[in-house]
């Protein structure tokens, strides 16, 4: 437990010295929804429909941001190694290191996508069921997101590939997260996408640190 | 697995015993493959009936609908080679899993491609974002990720337990992805456009279909194994030309 809240302190320590964590990551979001507007005209009404599938599209595309520096750093400078000679299972480590990267991304956009959803001319009852969706949805895209990074550690240009290999995986979270809120911004009950959307996460947290850490491990055989 | 049998699947390691094994095998298949796709493609175009709705272009089913399977089955071989990577460490089984991505992806895009030619005419567009077409084409991708990663990595054996964990993953996911594409499409328009499921098919149009699919399936199993016997052989290329390279004065 005292290893694992080291290397939390540690990434969070990191992303907040050299600058790359979470202001970057909240002002690439915010360029992608102010790029909107001029990609398809200032139409309030169209805006305002496609917004939610919008916000959850720009989501995914912050998250995978610093997915390949995730692990790559730590690979490179030996700390990988001291994980796997460590006591502590690989697996639980990792998962340190998703919370961490998620601390950064996904948690400060959740917040925000409230703010920016304004600017898109969200409905105001689907506000909170959007804040909602990604605050439960987008630990699954850092989760999914862990594996393609373990994948891709020892490439020197692992960025494209980890996209490549991660996004056909996100497609459920994304179906639900982002019907979840236009389901909420048509005054209808959204249950039923929160709790896939939360079976997903869940899922993740399973799958991902096991065959992240496979993947670390077999790599060094 | 039986001791006694004189080529156990593990003797089957041996690269020399797979090859010996793969002629052997190589051109009964060839055969059956030809018979099977000149017999099936005969029932399609001649024997079988015409749909009384759609006309002649039913015909593209016995080609659109075994490369459906094929490229069902193939992820299904391929997350049985993945485990015999990452369980038995079976060194064929990375050959295998090597040979057959490709292949996959090759019969997905066929599925896709004769879909598309099938829809335009019986559904007048030649995409439409439906969940079955929406389902394969994330196959698809997921094929192409698959391949993606084969390249990126130059190690083979390192890059077979890096495509192994891939290949399981996308397993566990593409249930998921299916389920979660039918339900998007449901939630998003009522299943009265078009019913893929049509009525039961008839005899007269099944067999033709079964031959076909038996035809693809030896047709797939032909070009695994040309393609596992030229993955062998590329890699003793390899092999050699490092050791001629490790002996100084001599260049390979």
């Amino acid at each position: 437990m005292k290893a694992w809240l080291a290397i939390l302190a540690r990434d969070l320590r990191l992303a907040r010295r050299v600058g790359a964590g979470a202001e970057l990551g909240l002002v690439f979001f915010l360029i992608l929804v102010s790029l909107l507007p001029f990609a398809i005209g200032a139409d309030q009404r169209f805006i305002s429909r496609i917004a939610p599938a919008f916000l959850w599209l720009s989501a995914l595309l912050a998250t995978l941001l610093g997915l390949d520096r995730l692990l790559q750093a730590d690979e490179e400078e030996g700390v990988l190694d001291q994980f796997l000679l460590a006591g502590a299972p690989l697996e639980w480590l990792l998962l340190a290191k998703a919370l961490a990267h998620w601390l950064v991304t996904g948690l400060p956009l959740s917040l925000v996508a409230p703010l920016l959803g304004l600017m898109l001319a969200i409905e105001p009852q689907a506000m909170i069921p959007l804040a909602l969706s990604l605050l439960v949805g987008t630990p699954a895209l850092t989760l999914i997101g862990l594996i393609g990074a373990a994948l891709t550690v020892s490439l020197k240009r692992g960025g494209l590939l980890l996209s490549v290999l991660v996004l056909p995986l996100t497609v459920p979270t994304l179906i639900f997260g982002a019907t979840l809120v236009k389901e909420a911004a048509l005054g209808r009950a959204f249950t039923t996408p929160l709790m896939l959307l939360g079976g997903m996460t869940l899922l993740m947290l399973v799958i991902a640190p096991v065959s992240a850490a496979a993947a670390l491990r077999h790599a060094r055989q | 697995m039986n001791e006694s049998r004189p080529t156990s699947w593990l003797q089957l390691a041996n690269p020399a015993v797979f090859n010996r094994w793969a002629d052997r095998l190589l051109w009964p298949l060839v055969i059956a493959t030809t018979g099977l796709f000149a017999y099936g493609l005969y029932g399609t175009f001649f024997v079988s009936p015409a749909d009384y709705q759609q006309g002649d272009t039913v015909r593209i089913m016995y080609i659109h609908v075994p490369a459906a399977w094929l490229a069902l089955f193939v992820y299904a071989g391929m997350v049985l080679s993945a485990l015999g990577t990452l369980v038995f460490r079976h060194p064929m089984a990375d050959v295998a899993q090597k040979a057959a991505a490709p292949l996959g992806a090759a019969f997905t895009l066929v599925c896709l491609i004769t879909g598309s030619i099938w829809g335009k005419p019986t559904w007048g567009t030649w995409w439409q974002w439906d969940a079955r077409m929406t389902s394969v084409l994330v196959l698809l991708l997921i094929y192409l990720g698959i391949m993606a990663l084969w390249r990126a990595v130059d190690d083979p054996l390192r890059a077979a337990r890096a495509v192994a964990i891939l290949t399981l993953v996308g397993a566990v996911n593409l249930p998921i992805i299916k389920f979660s594409v039918d339900w998007w499409y449901t939630l998003h328009q009522p299943a009265s456009v078009f019913r893929l499921d049509g009525p039961t098919i008839h005899p007269s149009m099944l067999k033709p279909l079964m031959i076909m699919a038996l035809g693809y399936l030896t047709l797939y199993l032909s070009l695994l194994l040309v393609r596992m016997k030229t993955e062998l052989t590329l890699r003793r290329i390899d092999r050699l030309q490092r050791l001629a390279a490790e002996i100084p004065g001599e260049r390979a």
